[in-house]
């Protein structure tokens, strides 16, 4: 006597498998759904900007005629608050990845640096604005310049460095410090000629990708007040600034009262995503050039 | 001879010297060795300095806030009318702005997120895995402004001729384009939880006849289950402090309803209004951006502190 019956069997089977590769397409076409989206965002965005980029364009001064509106100002704005973010953030962010990877007893003052650290991580960016606005513009009376928004950005992507610089230092292998020591280097000696070389391309990496989330930011730098309408160019990190993103968003508000803006936008969101894809690309380079493997 | 003894005693003079020199540059490194450390930790507290500067200003002005405005009014209060000659603040209807949108965020990404991980965990080839994951994370590279630009000026026109009822501001669409925006977080994540399910467990199940599919629903998603559940919280955090999108696509009304057509406010728009807005240092409404931004900073506290709980708790160790 059988105890199993073919029959029922084949024909169970026959749905199952029939499931089986049905879902195997749904899945793929999830995968592609997220994929699909982007295609079109980036379609969207080229088909509406990409008449709108020429040379005026990018040298020329804000305005509130669409046709004479050009976004020069915002790109040196991003470039100064940049030269406040990167030293900003590399020596604070290396120097506190360096103390706890290398220099902090293991116990309760590193475990709590660290949940602050991913807690910090965690903090909606629009906070930061807040405590940008508090601490720098209003109690040091800096007013909205470069300085303010930089280092409010800085603070931002700290807890991105310093993870990143972490990663990058703790991949270092033990036998290239140990080979330092026993030829008699103190630990500075060995932190700076032989743990950090060793560490700077993955740092990078991650600081570069860190960076490019600040070049992208807006939420704090709305909370801080920069001007809707800049016309002279900031000339350093104490004038009032405005950077790219939130050119597009002024001027995505303000697309119901002209539809140019949308066209103005989204040229200037072109030059935004070429950036971001520029040091991407380069974050990319650096790490597949550079790393080694040991 | 004479030559030869001048030149030891020189000698003799330069090694005492050197030894000096040496002593010297010794003292000197002995100081940096000493001195590096107490200089790094100073500038590791500057993220614990962060943190006790986020809480303190928040604190300070939220307890301002709260001697203008009673505590029970403001948590319980369904009316928020900052500019108005008899001010109301009630922070309830930010706080259904913000349920909403990062409900519907996380009721798009939540299932394509997670199919997204199965299949590139259990189904893609590696070769196809390295095409797909690089491309979905430029979907979270791009900056929250650009997709708030494409809900204002894409989604929602398109969703109108759908819903003909849709307002131009509305929280459906900054809605649907932030769960487009955290797919990519939750299904790397997730899918970092369904690889670390070990294979054993998967071939186990396939040696005992179980289809592909079988073995993803009944093995692996449940052992991976903790991590899921920690992506979906910390997408959903992510959701809740999110702006561009919303202050842009959502408008500005103060409504306390649950029609998603209806523009509504969230707690970060809110922030971005009343600072932007130039609200004089001292006002009640300039405190209440404290107010908010202190509810918003604890609930993403929480919903992070939980899902580290979670994946830590609940993690099933093989």
């Amino acid at each position: 006597m059988k105890y199993v019956d073919q029959m029922q069997i084949q024909k169970r089977m026959h749905t199952r498998l029939f499931a089986n590769t049905l879902f195997k397409y749904i899945f793929l076409l999830s995968t592609l759904f997220g994929l699909i989206v982007l295609a079109i965002l980036i379609f969207r965005v080229l088909s509406q900007g990409v008449s709108w980029l020429d040379f005026n364009f990018l040298t020329g001064r804000l305005s509130t005629d669409p046709g004479r509106a050009g976004i020069m100002g915002a790109l040196l704005g991003t470039v100064w608050l940049m030269a406040v973010v990167i030293p900003v953030t590399l020596i604070i962010g290396i120097g506190t990845a360096i103390y706890l990877e290398l220099y902090a007893k293991k116990g309760r003052i590193n475990s709590f640096i660290q949940m602050n650290i991913s807690n910090l991580a965690g903090v909606p960016s629009i906070v930061y604005g807040l405590l940008g606005l508090t601490v720098f513009v209003r109690a040091m009376d800096m007013g909205n310049i470069v300085l303010a928004g930089g280092l409010t950005l800085a603070l931002l992507i700290l807890p991105i460095v310093i993870v990143a610089a972490q990663e990058a230092i703790r991949a270092v292998p033990q036998h290239l410090s140990e080979a330092s020591y026993g030829l008699g280097a103190t630990k500075w000696q060995t932190v700076k000629n032989i743990i950090m070389p060793a560490a700077l391309p993955g740092i990078l990496t991650g600081s570069i990708l860190a960076l490019s989330r600040a070049i992208g930011e807006t939420a704090p730098l709305t909370v801080l007040g920069i001007p809707a309408l800049l016309i002279p160019f900031p000339e350093g990190i104490f004038d009032k600034f405005t950077v790219l993103p939130m050119q597009i968003y002024y001027w995505t508000l303000d697309s119901p009262l002209e539809a140019e803006y949308a066209n103005l936008a989204a040229a200037t969101i072109i030059v935004l995503l070429l950036l971001l894809f520029i040091l991407n690309a380069v974050a990319v380079l650096i790490r597949n050039k550079f790393q080694k493997r040991y | 001879m004479t030559t030869k003894s001048e030149s030891t005693k020189s000698n003799a003079i330069n090694v005492r010297a050197a030894i000096e020199q040496k002593k010297q540059k010794k003292n000197l490194s002995y100081l940096i060795e000493k001195l590096i450390p107490t200089g790094l930790f100073l500038i590791a507290t500057i993220s614990i300095l962060t943190t006790i500067g986020i809480i303190y200003t928040l604190l300070s002005e939220t307890i301002e806030f709260f001697k203008q405005v009673p505590i029970m009014d403001f948590f319980t209060g369904t009316v928020l009318k900052p500019l108005s000659q008899n001010p109301e603040f009630g922070i309830l209807p930010l706080i259904n702005g913000t349920i909403l949108s990062s409900f519907i965020a996380i009721l798009v990404a939540g299932p394509i997120g997670i199919m997204t991980a199965v299949y590139l965990s259990e189904y893609a080839s590696d070769k196809a895995r390295r095409v797909l994951k690089p491309l979905l994370e430029i979907l979270a590279g791009i900056p929250t402004i650009v997709y708030g630009f494409f809900a204002f000026t894409f989604v929602t026109p398109v969703l109108r001729y759908i819903i003909p009822d849709l307002e131009v501001t509305n929280i459906l669409s900054p809605g649907l384009v932030m769960g487009v925006m955290i797919i990519p977080m939750i299904a790397s994540l997730s899918e970092d939880a369904l690889v670390s399910v070990p294979n054993s467990m998967r071939e186990g199940a396939l040696a005992m006849g179980a289809t592909k599919l079988e073995t993803t629903f009944r093995i692996v998603i449940p052992a991976a289950f903790s991590g899921i559940i920690a992506s979906f919280v910390l997408a959903i955090s992510r959701a809740i402090g999110e702006t561009m999108i919303v202050t842009i696509a959502s408008g500005s009304s103060k409504n306390f309803t649950f029609d998603v057509t209806q523009s509504m406010q969230t707690m970060t728009a809110y922030i971005v209004e009343v600072a932007g807005g130039e609200a004089a240092a001292g006002s009640t409404i300039y405190y209440s951006l404290y107010a908010v931004a202190m509810t918003l900073f604890v609930f993403t506290l929480l919903m992070n502190i939980f899902a580290r709980f979670i994946s830590r708790k609940f993690r099933e160790e093989y």
